[in-house]
C-alpha cells in the first residue's frame, strides 16, 4: 500500500465522523497549546531575570568573607573567617590591573530619621564607584564624593521613596539627616530604580563606607565589587584576587561570585520549574491521548464490518493496523498544530500586554510538544488498532 | 481449480463440539458455475469462507490451484483473497463515504497498485457491470441493484479466478436481481469459477450443477436443470 493512499484513507475516515475527531482533536490542541504556553512563559521569567542582571553589568565580580567549602582546617582552629577590611579593598584596587572599579561595602539596617519622621532602612556604606558598577543615576545633586576610603564624612545620598517620605514636598538636599546616632547632610537623590536584586534601591540611604563601618562598628566589609574592564578577564580578575588575599590572610578564605554565576544559578532554578510546570502541562496531553484512544475504540468498533470487508478483499493484517494507526496520528498532529498555532497566538498576546516580559516559547518546547503529540497519537492509537488488526474477517462480517 | 478433501470444520461452544463442516469433499473445476443450496445452518456460510479463504479448516485439505491454503499463515491467506478471489455479499456491503469508484478502486489501493492504472481498471470494471454512469455517487444515492453491481465491480478489479457469491438477489427486487444474475452468469460465461450460495432455486437452476448441504455434509449432487426437483425438496420454497 502507498504510503500516500494510506494517508488518504485515513483521512477520509477521519472526515467521516467529524464531530467525534474535531472533539478529540481539541483535546490535543488544548494539551499543546498549554505545555507551549506554560514552558513560555517559565522561559520568559528565566529571560527576565537575567535580563535584570545583565542590566548590571556582566563584567562585576564580587567578592564575600568566607569560604563556602569545606576547607581542610581543623573545626575550631581558624573557623572564623579574617576580615575583608578596607586594607584589603584599597590592595585590591592598586594591584588588579585588570579592575576598571573596585568599591567596598559595608550594609546594614539603621533608623533614618528626621525631626520626628523616622525610617528603618538598609544602609549600604559605599565608595564613588558605586553609582557606576550598579549603574544607578542620579535625579539630583551629586553621589558620594571621591575621597580616601577611610575617611568618614558626615554626608548620604536618599533613595528616591525614602527622600519622599522624609522630606515630602521640601528640598531635601542640603538638608540633615540623622543615621542612627548619626548626623548627615543630604548630597544627592537617586533616581527611582525599583528592586535591584532583593534591595529596594528607592528606599536606602548610601553613605560613605569608612562612616557606615562606624555606625555599625565593623572591621570587616559585607563584600567587594570589583568592576573588570573586559568581560574575558574576568576570570583572570578572580584568580588574582583570591591570589592578594590569600597572601595577605595567609588562607584562602574569599569567594568570588561572578555575575554569570549568579544568573546561572538562577537561570538553571527557573529552567527547572519551567520543566516541572510543561510536565504538568503534559497530563493534559496524556488525558488528550485518552481521548483520541476513546475516538478510535468507538470507530473501530463501528466499522467492524468495513474492516472485515478489506480483510474479505485481502487487506493484511499491518495494513488494517496502519490504517487505524494513521487515523490516530493525523489526529493528534493536527491537534499538535493548532495548539501551537493558539500557543503562538497566546505568547504574542501576552507580549502585547507586557513588552518588557520576553514570552517565547524556546525551539525545543516547540519540538517536543508536536512529537510529543505524534507520540500520544501513536500510543493511544496503537492498542484500539491492534484490535482491529485482529479481527477475525468471518466474525468481523457479521457472520454472514 | 479446487479440490477439498475431507474437509472439518469445528467450533466449540460451552464446552461442546459442533461440526460445522463435517467430512465435505468436492473437486470444481475452473469455469464452473455451482450453486451451494441447503437449509439454514446446513454449513453454506462456512463453505463459502473456507472456499474464500477467510476461514482455515480444522482438518482436511484444501488444495487452490494445486496449492495446498488450508495451513497458509494470514499473510498468505490475504495475499490469496486479493489475487485469486472475489467476494460479493448478500447486503452489498460498500464503504458508506466513499463513492462508487472510490469503493471499486479499494482493493487495488490495498494491493499497491498506482494511481493510474487503478483509474483504467476501475473504469473497465464498472463499464463491464454498466454502473459507469454512476462513479461519483455515494452509496447512499444509489438502488440496491446498482449498489450489489458496484460491489460485484469492486470484486472483480482484480480479476480473480473464483468469485463467490453469499445470496447475491437476496436484499433485491426481482428485476434487479435478474439483472445481478445475468451479469455473473457473464462472467462465468467469460471464464470465471463461480460459487454462488442461494436459498432460491430460480438462481440456482442457472448453475451447472448444485450441491446441496445438509448437518455439514454433502448430502446431495445434481445438474442445475435438476432444481425443480429440489423445490419439492424444500417444499413452498418455490420462488
Amino acid at each position: 500500500m502507498r504510503p500516500l493512499d494510506l494517508l488518504g484513507l485515513a483521512w477520509g475516515a477521519l472526515a467521516g465522523q467529524r464531530l467525534r475527531a474535531g472533539l478529540s482533536l481539541v483535546g490535543v490542541a488544548v494539551g499543546v497549546a498549554a505545555v507551549v504556553v506554560l514552558t513560555a512563559l517559565g522561559e520568559g521569567a528565566r529571560r527576565y531575570v537575567s535580563g535584570q542582571f545583565e542590566s548590571l553589568g556582566t563584567n562585576l565580580l564580587i567578592v564575600i568573607p568566607g569560604k563556602n567549602e569545606t576547607t581542610g582546617s581543623i573545626p575550631g582552629i581558624g573557623g572564623a573567617p579574617n576580615d575583608l577590611t578596607l586594607e584589603d579593598a584599597e590592595a585590591l584596587a592598586r594591584r588588579i590591573p585588570q579592575a576598571e572599579l573596585v568599591v567596598p561595602l559595608a550594609v546594614g539596617n539603621e533608623t533614618v530619621s528626621r525631626g520626628e519622621r523616622r525610617r528603618q532602612v538598609t544602609v549600604i556604606g559605599a565608595t564613588d564607584g558605586f553609582l557606576e558598577a550598579r549603574r544607578l543615576a542620579m535625579r539630583s545633586g551629586s553621589f558620594l564624593p571621591e575621597a580616601d576610603w577611610d575617611r568618614a564624612s558626615p554626608v548620604a545620598v536618599l533613595g528616591s521613596q525614602l527622600a519622599t517620605e522624609l522630606f515630602e514636598h521640601e528640598n531635601p538636599l542640603g538638608g540633615v539627616v540623622r543615621v542612627g546616632e548619626a548626623r548627615a547632610r543630604v548630597i544627592g537623590i537617586l533616581e527611582q530604580r525599583g528592586t535591584q536584586l532583593g534591595v529596594n534601591m528607592d528606599d536606602l540611604v548610601i553613605v560613605p563606607v569608612a562612616s557606615a563601618m562606624q555606625f555599625f562598628d565593623r572591621r570587616s566589609l559585607f563584600r567587594v565589587l570589583i568592576q573588570v574592564g573586559v568581560h574575558t578577564e574576568i576570570a583572570l580578575a578572580e584568580q588574582r584576587v583570591i591570589d592578594i588575599l590569600a597572601e595577605r590572610h595567609g588562607e584562602e578564605d574569599v569567594t568570588c561570585l561572578t555575575q554569570d554565576a549568579v544568573s546561572g544559578a538562577l537561570g538553571g532554578i527557573l529552567a527547572v520549574l519551567t520543566l516541572a510546570v510543561a510536565g504538568i502541562a503534559g497530563v493534559s496531553l496524556t488525558v488528550a491521548g485518552i481521548g483520541i484512544m476513546n475516538v478510535m475504540l468507538v470507530s473501530v468498533s463501528e466499522r467492524t464490518p468495513e474492516v472485515g470487508l478489506l480483510r474479505a478483499m485481502g487487506a493484511r493484517r499491518r495494513q488494517i493496523l496502519a490504517l487505524f494507526l494513521v487515523e490516530a496520528v493525523l489526529l493528534s498532529s493536527a491537534g499538535g498544530v493548532i495548539g501551537l498555532t493558539a500557543s503562538w497566538l497566546a505568547t504574542q498576546l501576552v507580549m502585547l500586554w507586557y513588552p518588557s516580559f520576553p514570552a517565547q516559547p524556546p525551539a525545543w518546547a516547540i519540538g517536543a510538544s508536536l512529537a510529543l503529540s505524534l507520540v500520544v497519537g501513536a500510543l493511544f492509537g496503537v492498542l484500539p488498532a491492534r484490535g482491529a488488526s485482529r479481527l477475525d474477517p468471518v466474525i468481523a462480517l457479521g457472520g454472514k | 481449480m479446487i479440490e477439498l478433501a475431507d474437509i472439518w470444520r469445528t467450533y466449540t461452544m460451552g464446552g461442546e463440539e459442533l461440526h460445522a463442516l463435517a467430512g465435505v469433499s468436492e473437486t470444481i473445476e475452473k469455469g464452473e458455475h455451482v450453486a451451494v443450496m441447503g437449509p439454514s445452518g446446513s454449513g453454506k456460510s462456512t463453505l463459502l469462507n473456507m472456499l474464500g479463504c477467510l476461514d482455515r479448516p480444522t482438518s482436511g485439505s484444501y488444495r487452490l490451484a494445486g496449492r495446498e491454503v488450508g495451513d497458509l499463515p494470514d499473510t498468505e491467506l490475504s495475499r490469496v483473497r486479493q489475487t485469486e478471489i472475489g467476494f460479493v455479499f448478500q447486503s452489498y456491503p460498500l464503504v458508506a463515504r466513499l463513492d462508487a469508484a472510490a469503493n471499486v478502486e479499494l482493493p487495488m489501493v490495498f494491493a499497491g497498485i498506482g494511481r493510474a492504472e487503478r483509474r483504467e481498471r476501475v473504469r473497465r470494471a464498472m463499464q463491464a457491470v454498466g454502473i459507469e454512469g454512476r462513479a461519483k455517487h455515494r452509496p447512499a444515492e444509489m438502488s440496491g441493484g446498482q449498489r450489489q453491481r458496484v460491489a460485484i465491480a469492486r470484486a472483480t478489479v482484480m480479476e480473480p479466478k473464483i468469485l463467490l457469491a453469499d445470496e447475491p438477489t437476496g436484499n433485491l427486487d426481482s428485476a434487479s436481481g435478474t439483472q445481478v444474475l445475468d451479469l455473473l452468469d457473464r462472467m462465468s460465461a467469460d471464464g470465471l469459477t463461480l460459487i454462488v450460495v442461494t436459498h432460491d432455486p430460480g438462481v440456482a437452476r442457472r448453475a451447472d450443477r448444485i450441491v446441496v448441504l445438509g448437518d455439514g455434509r454433502i448430502v446431495r449432487r445434481m445438474a442445475g436443470s435438476q432444481v425443480t426437483d429440489l423445490a419439492r425438496l424444500f417444499s413452498g420454497s418455490e420462488a
